[in-house]
């Protein structure tokens, strides 16, 4: 029977050990992984080598094959890629198994664990798409559990259990818990797991129309492979990046605005080779090169023709490859490399290639198409992937998803050490007072209790050690294993309540918030420095022509139908001298708003804008009356149809020629001849066209900075006021101005424009030089006005954040004016906010701040950034960067504009790992938003009506920006305080269960006996004292929601995790060290003398643990009960459930003879108990003493309490003030165009 | 993680989900806590009273006979090996004890609460079960068998070390002896002697033969089934005295009942005069330094003598009064301070 015992608890122990391992390893690849895997965006692996059928790896490696199955060259490039992507254990394994070839240099990772997965289902070659799921399922069950340990030192503490078989309590006793734990939690780990495997598959599995031998074949997107021809139609997304090959629209363009190669115009007959840079981050940045054969030139290395024939070389990274890393794949090229020699790869291959009678096509960003971004107004276009999976270049611009873990978790694992600390002094303690005691004659092996002969000859140091864990074993309650579970409960099913709640219901898109993890909800109490995204995040992305200013004069549109028709009906100035402007000034206007822009026209269907500046950003759908547009910038829209309101209708470019319909419904045309392009740099665009009557004007419109140098200055004078006011107002202005060109001009600049576009060397610098040259002497026409509109109370919930105590960061890769007025517009920049702006323009020119007490904004901008971030060589870099964080944490508000998307990241980043490394909380609703997202502690989506993107990768998704006040202010605030109570009374209930149990040890020969029984010892923690504190943590609103959300200034309260700082720990710990003292002495007194009973009779040990017991979990959960300050039915039923089946619980347990039980130790112990009315008095008098000093505190804070809510009561509260300031804002409306 | 809010699937709009279940919200204020405190103080005073002054009549005689001092009756019974040793110990009572008398015996320095000793005993031979006899189980080693590897029933050290000195009680009239009658039964849980430990089965008739095979502790002068020849109610496993001492005590220093005092002459309980108990002095202590005694005890409502608790409710209660007055002169300085301002 013992032996049998042992036998179980031997294997068991190996079964732990094994349990163990299997999960570490699992858990250092899952971590690995996070490092670098893009878990959150899900993109599908590229890489795709063919496994030879039925031709096992052994099989190969048998016959000494060294080389990888390829058969084609062109697969032989895959396989370079797909290397690329091995990690260095990957590649390890690889060459245990004959791959010595391999020798990279720099190699991307994927996770061993991902290779193992591949490894077992599908051979080594078949990389399957990446997946976010982390593990297959079956290691999740056994795998999570140290898993969850693993910060803890509960999990080794576990282990122990089984490393002695003489255990004070049996396994069952500690073992049952533990299950308890694992099993639940093993539960919802899968379930998160599913969920995330279904949306893996949701991203990795759309069908993908891709050519393959001249057929269209159906593929799945993660098997897209690189050099696959891709075929995307109309509102689909691209899979990956992509080459435009050819598109269905006539002019070559696909409306991603990126251009065809010229040569490209008949895919049926080409064969070409690809040849493009690493992937690398920069979205802006791409170098390739195509070379396109002839035909009838078909190059060697393509020994395979289909007809029709989509020969298409795939690409190679040429520029990084090594010559050993190509040869082993492509053997035509190997020799042409070796004829080479390394070093000289490059110009042979060129040679090679041109003597071949190639053409060389240069590559650049235009070119390429990248992933996530969809296709609009095309109807089709054919592309070459080039980057899949995640060397997309989006992809790069993620950053690895690493697993968030919030400041409650930290400090728990800060708790948890010390309650280790506690445990292990525990046992220290009473190992060396127990040989100090024995060395006393007779006390060690008194003649009662002799030692087995096996004892005897144990060696007193094993004695010693076995003792040392005996004691860890019998106080390893103290370590709140449940926690976990419950903690984990908490926070999954309190998330619901982000789900459920019907304020973030957005009538629109009927959705209410989505929550990706529910780990971080306390974080949401906790947010110090929020980081925002601007367009479609703080504004809609839904530009609004407000007014425009003619030649000095203020033309406002009212919104009133009937009095659209025209210009006649206008808000003039009230100057009494001129009602407006002169009729030619005001039509010339509006031709130019008609003209000067990239506006195409579309009829019917949904319209869609594509927002250029951010690159894949933003596609709003844009409801409309008759017309469409589509723009790259959603302003220019606006003032096509601002002038469109005013009667002046584009109606569309045909060949070359723009026709617009004027007042009097007459259609004018004008020739296009010219468009000098926006660029962030001259920050204005122009048309050069021809009227009718052969006139060829210039219409410039741009940043009033960039224009009125332009012109001559009294024209500006008379309109600088107005734009500096509608600047101020938070609208986009842009001034217009015209410049006629006399014909000897236009050669001029017609000649120095083509040459420019067609330089090969500098094209940029010349074209800029040449449009420069044109864009001078222009006169000032106007200005207008469009108004980005903001998000429903954008202003509140900035200001409520900002009453919050978080700081505010604009992150945005717009313009800094635009990003300017929507900050003033949000009210995050104030009229008196002096504003320091750190801009490349303003770089040159020092100037010396302003030192006065006031607020101060932050501006700067990417290049600056960048400077910043990685300055030249010599300069210290952390200096520059301690200075740029110092400086922008003393400002109210920063704005940092035209950011990429990685440098969104960089700044959360920075912010992030700054000194006491403050919470940080990224909000955003585009794909350039991600990597903030990823990298900020708190991700929180806005499901605007872009891509998925954002919210795929947040932790929250909300459908609005207003939503972020409640989910931060009040969510956030009431999840925070339960799950801080939540571990501070885990903690507190386990130290005042654990400690008499200390204490009883000086008292029983330091011999680990037990106080408690054995089921009391396991229920304690799953059933007695789980429920209410459950309960408490879900449902808990110490304050109501109300009162949250209209004083913002609480969140402040619990600003730097107050409550799981060292001040309330301690209080707590001391409480429990009271209470545990109080526990067992209260009922060491009473048992001086053990006869309780009316009938003489005397009480033993099990007796004096029941009590104890009793005592315990009454006054533990009495004081959850005490800390209640919301009881709903829920708290009622549960506290005085648990109480109740507690009670229950102890007379069944006590009330029958238990056959599975060896001893019935605790066989009517409690309904002994019970009829001792000595032991009722002893346990109502210690749970009341026990009580006692969290009444008095709770009294004597008391009478300030409600006094001091009421005088915050008095205090203006926000809300009432955002009135006072909106109306502020309303009055300058009004009065500013009467001057 | 969570299900999306499909667009048809909005939210549920319940008290619940909305976290707006009605709540009671309960705060301590002065105005409920001072008289609160108030009332329980008194109340607690109330009960420490009586449970106090109950305390004080309880009367307890406490004899300790370990014979370590050489002028005590039973300092021979420690130096002689020898077996069955006798000691007298008188005692006189000036006032009448209080029946029904309850005769404890007490040891101190005694770990009954040892771990090892505590598991060391075989739940299933003492439920009579007769395959436990012939091999016992591994917990009660090393009382398991004897050195001829005989089984022990009961074995283990708890029933090894049993309790056996006897004590007889003469109250002395005149220089005559007049025997006390004590009286065994209910001295153990009536549970532990009804339904927990159960005797094995007669064999042939002979509650003996049902031990067949199997040794008495080593410690024992006779075996289980001969523990009290007189009434096969009290014998074996069912023994009164050995159900005693299989519940362990608490704590080292305890005391377990031995007999009570009900009958005869002495049901109103022990009358003044002069005793003398004659105890048979077998159970060492002095090895690991232990004390033996007597004690001779009346119980209340609240069972033996026990200042302990009376106190406690006394103090305790009078913290509760003290606490609320303060608590009033706090409060009212406030509320005074918040009308200044």
């Amino acid at each position: 029977m013992c032996s049998a015992l042992a036998l179980g608890i031997g294997s068991l122990e190996a079964a732990v050990k094994w349990m163990v391992f299997c999960v570490y390893v699992v858990e250092l690849a899952r971590s690995h992984e996070r490092i670098r895997a893009l878990s959150a965006d899900r993109i599908p692996d590229s890489a795709l080598a063919p496994v030879e059928n039925g031709r096992s790896q052994r099989e190969r490696r048998k016959r000494g094959e060294t080389h990888l199955p390829l058969g084609k060259p062109g697969v032989g490039f895959t396989g370079v890629r797909m290397m690329g992507i091995i990690s260095s254990e990957l590649e390890r394994c690889w060459s245990e198994m004959g791959f010595h070839l391999l020798k990279s240099r720099r190699l991307y990772s994927v996770s061993l664990q991902e290779f193992w997965h591949r490894h077992s289902t599908h051979g080594i070659f078949v990389f399957e798409p990446f997946s976010a799921a982390k593990m297959p399922f079956l290691t999740v069950v056994c795998g999570f559990c140290v898993a969850r340990f693993q910060p803890g030192p509960a999990g080794c503490e576990r282990k122990m259990r089984w490393v002695i078989v003489d255990t004070p309590t049996s396994p069952v006793t500690s073992g049952l818990p533990l299950f308890f734990v694992i099993t639940v939690t093993a539960i919802k780990q899968g379930y998160e797991d599913w969920l995330r495997h279904k949306a893996d598959n949701e991203v990795n599995k759309y069908p993908v129309t891709v050519l393959e031998d001249g057929r269209s074949v159906k593929k799945e997107s993660e098997k897209i492979k690189v050099g696959d021809v891709v075929e995307v139609v109309e509102d689909e997304t691209f899979p990956c990046d992509l080459i435009l090959l050819q598109s269905s629209r006539e002019d070559g363009t696909c409306f991603t605005h990126y251009t065809v190669p010229d040569t490209e115009k008949d895919l049926q007959a080409l064969t070409a080779a690809i040849e493009c840079e690493q992937p690398q981050p920069d979205l802006y940045k791409f170098v390739g090169r195509m070379h396109i054969y002839k035909p009838e030139q078909e190059p060697a290395v393509s020994s395979i023709k289909v007809k029709p024939a989509w020969q298409l070389l795939k690409p190679c990274t040429l520029f990084h490859l090594s010559l050993d890393r190509l040869k082993c794949f492509y053997e035509p090229l190997r020799r042409v490399l070796h004829e080479s020699g390394p070093g000289q790869i490059r110009p042979t291959y060129f040679q090679q290639c041109c003597s071949l009678g190639a053409t060389l096509t240069s590559l650049g960003p235009e070119n390429l198409l990248l992933k996530g971004a969809t296709l609009k107004n095309t109807k089709k276009i054919y592309g070459v992937a080039l980057y899949t999976g995640m060397e997309t270049k989006m992809a790069l611009n993620y950053q690895g998803k690493s697993q968030k873990r919030s400041a409650v978790e930290k400090s728990i694992n800060a708790f948890l050490l010390v309650y280790l600390c506690i445990l292990i002094s525990k046992a220290i303690v009473c190992t060396t007072l127990k040989y100090v005691w024995q060395s006393k004659e007779g006390q060690d092996e008194p003649w009662y209790n002799q030692k087995t002969q096996k004892e005897k000859d144990t060696n007193m140091y094993l004695k010693m050690f076995t003792d040392f864990l005996s004691f860890m074993v019998l106080f390893n309650f103290i370590i709140p294993v449940s926690m976990y579970v419950t903690v984990e409960m908490q926070k999954f099913l309190g998330s619901f309540f982000i789900t459920w709640d019907k304020d973030f219901v957005d009538p629109e898109i009927q959705e209410g918030a989505l929550v990706n993890t529910s780990d971080l909800n306390e974080e949401l109490g906790q947010v110090e420095y929020v980081f925002t995204d601007k367009t479609g995040t703080l504004t809609q992305n839904n530009m609004e022509f407000i007014e425009c200013c003619i030649d000095g004069f203020q033309y406002k549109h009212r919104d009133n139908r009937s009095e659209l028709d025209g210009f006649t009906v206008t808000d003039g100035p009230v100057n009494k001298l001129q009602q407006k402007a002169g009729r030619e000034k005001e039509e010339l206007f509006l031709r130019a708003l008609c003209l000067c822009h990239t506006v195409q026209v579309k009829e019917a269907g949904s319209e869609v804008v594509t927002d250029q500046v951010d690159g894949i950003d933003g596609m709003i759908h844009q409801p409309e009356e008759e017309r469409g547009f589509i723009a790259s910038s959603p302003d220019e829209i606006a003032l096509v149809k601002g002038a469109m309101k005013y009667g002046f209708t584009f109606l569309g470019l045909e060949s070359k020629s723009m026709k617009i319909r004027n007042r009097q419904n007459d259609i004018e045309e004008y020739k296009l001849l010219h468009v000098l392009n926006f660029d962030p740099v001259r920050r204005r665009m122009s048309v050069i066209v021809q009227t009718k009557s052969g006139e060829t004007l210039l219409f410039c419109k741009g940043a009033d900075s960039s224009i009125f140098p332009r012109v001559k200055p009294e024209e500006v004078d008379r309109i600088r006021m107005h734009v500096e006011r509608n600047a101020t107002e938070g609208y986009r202005t842009l001034c217009v101005a015209y410049k006629q060109l006399s014909a000897e001009e236009y050669a001029v600049a017609d000649t120095g424009l083509r040459e420019a576009r067609l330089a090969l060397q500098d094209r940029e610098e010349k074209l800029m030089a040449m449009y420069n040259q044109v864009e001078t002497g222009m006169s000032l026409i106007g200005a207008t006005a469009v108004e980005d509109r903001l998000q429903e109370e954008a202003a509140e919930t900035m200001e409520a954040l900002q009453g919050a105590g978080m700081k505010v960061w604009v992150l945005t890769g717009d313009k800094m004016e635009t990003a300017k007025s929507t900050c003033y517009a949000c009210r995050l920049f104030q009229r008196g906010t002096e504003l320091l702006e750190l801009t490349v323009r303003t770089l040159e020119d020092g100037r010396s701040w302003s030192t006065a007490n006031q607020d101060y904004g932050f501006i700067i901008d990417g290049a600056t950034l960048s400077l910043l971030m990685n300055p030249p060589r010599d300069a210290d870099a952390s200096l520059y960067r301690n200075l740029f964080l110092q400086i922008c944490q003393n400002c109210t508000a920063v704005l940092c504009c035209r950011m990429a998307p990685l440098q969104k990241a960089q700044i959360v980043k920075m912010v992030k790992n700054s000194k006491g490394s403050p919470i940080t909380l990224s909000i955003g609703d585009g794909a350039n938003d991600v990597s903030m997202i990823l990298e900020a502690h708190v991700g929180i989506g806005i499901k605007g009506k872009e891509g998925r993107q954002a919210v795929r990768n947040s932790d929250y998704a909300i459908p609005k920006l207003k939503h972020l006040k409640k989910l931060l202010l009040a969510h956030g605030h009431l999840y925070y305080v339960r799950i801080a109570h939540l571990v501070q009374y885990f903690f507190y209930k386990n130290l005042c269960f654990i400690l008499p149990q200390f204490l009883y040890q000086f008292f029983c020969g330091y011999s680990q006996q037990p106080l408690y029984d054995a089921a009391y010892l396991t229920m304690y923690n799953i059933c007695f004292t789980s429920m209410p504190i459950l309960a408490y943590s879900l449902l808990e609103q110490h304050i109501s929601i109300e009162i949250l959300l209209d004083h913002a200034a609480l969140y402040r309260e619990i600003a730097n995790n107050a409550m799981l700082r060292w001040r309330p720990f301690l209080y707590w710990t001391v409480l429990g060290i009271f209470q545990g003292l109080l526990f067992f002495f209260g009922v060491r007194f009473l048992f001086s003398n053990p006869a309780l009973q009316d009938n003489g009779q005397v009480f033993g040990n099990w007796s004096y643990g029941t009590i104890v017991f009793t005592v315990l979990v009454f006054t533990v959960t009495l004081k959850l009960a005490l800390d209640t300050r919301h009881w709903t039915w829920i708290n009622h039923f549960v506290i005085w459930g648990s109480l109740a089946f507690y009670v229950f619980f102890s007379f069944f347990w006590g009330g029958i003879i238990w056959p599975f039980l060896k001893q019935q130790r605790l066989y009517f112990v409690f309904a002994n108990m019970l009829s001792s009315v000595s032991a009722w008095l002893v346990i109502i008098i210690l749970i009341l003493l026990s009580l006692l000093p969290e009444i008095l505190l709770v009294v004597l804070r008391k009478p300030r309490g409600p006094h001091s809510r009421q005088m915050k009561r008095r205090l203006p509260s926000s809300g009432t003030s955002t009135i006072f300031m909106l109306s502020q804002t309303a009055s300058t409306h009004s009065f500013s165009w009467s001057d | 993680m969570k299900n999306e809010g499909e667009g048809s699937e909005r939210p549920d709009n319940t008290a619940f989900t909305q976290q707006r279940l009605p709540a009671w919200q309960p705060i301590l204020s002065a105005g409920i806590v001072i008289p609160g405190f108030l009332i329980i103080g008194l109340a607690f005073i109330g009960i420490g009273i009586g449970l106090f002054l109950t305390s004080q009549t309880i009367q307890v005689l406490e004899m300790d006979y370990t014979g370590v001092e050489k002028d005590s009756p039973c300092f021979r019974c420690t130096i002689q090996s020898s077996q069955n040793c006798t000691c007298d110990v008188t005692f006189s009572l000036s006032t009448l004890f209080t029946g029904p008398v309850f005769f404890y015996y007490g040891l101190s320095n005694y770990f009954q609460n040892f771990r090892k000793y505590g598991v060391s005993k075989d739940y299933y031979q003492l439920t009579g079960d007769t395959k436990y006899f012939k091999s016992p189980q591994d917990v009660c080693a090393p009382y398991a068998y004897d050195s001829k590897s005989n089984p022990i029933v009961p074995c283990g050290a708890i029933a090894n070390s049993m309790f056996n000195d006897t004590f007889e009680l003469y109250q002395i009239i005149n220089g005559t002896k007049k025997q006390v009658p004590l009286d065994g039964k209910g001295i153990s849980w009536w549970t532990d002697y009804n339904i927990k430990y159960r005797n094995p089965s007669p064999v042939n008739g002979s509650f003996a033969n049902a031990f067949e095979g199997t040794v008495k502790p080593i410690n024992w002068p006779k075996a289980a089934y001969e523990l009290d020849l007189t009434d096969p109610y009290n014998n074996g496993f069912l023994n009164q005295d050995f159900l005693v001492w299989m519940r362990r005590s608490a704590l080292p220093q305890f005391r377990k009942l031995y007999r009570r005092i009900t009958e005869g002459d002495y049901s109103a309980g022990l009358p003044a005069g002069n005793y003398s108990l004659t105890v048979h002095y077998n159970y060492p202590v002095l090895s690991f330094d232990g004390r033996k005694k007597v004690v001779f005890s009346n119980v209340s409502w609240m069972g033996g003598k026990n200042d302990f608790l009376g106190i406690a409710y006394l103090v305790v209660g009078s913290l509760c009064v003290v606490m609320s007055v303060v608590m009033l002169i706090v409060y009212a300085k406030f509320k005074f301070s918040d009308d200044d301002a």
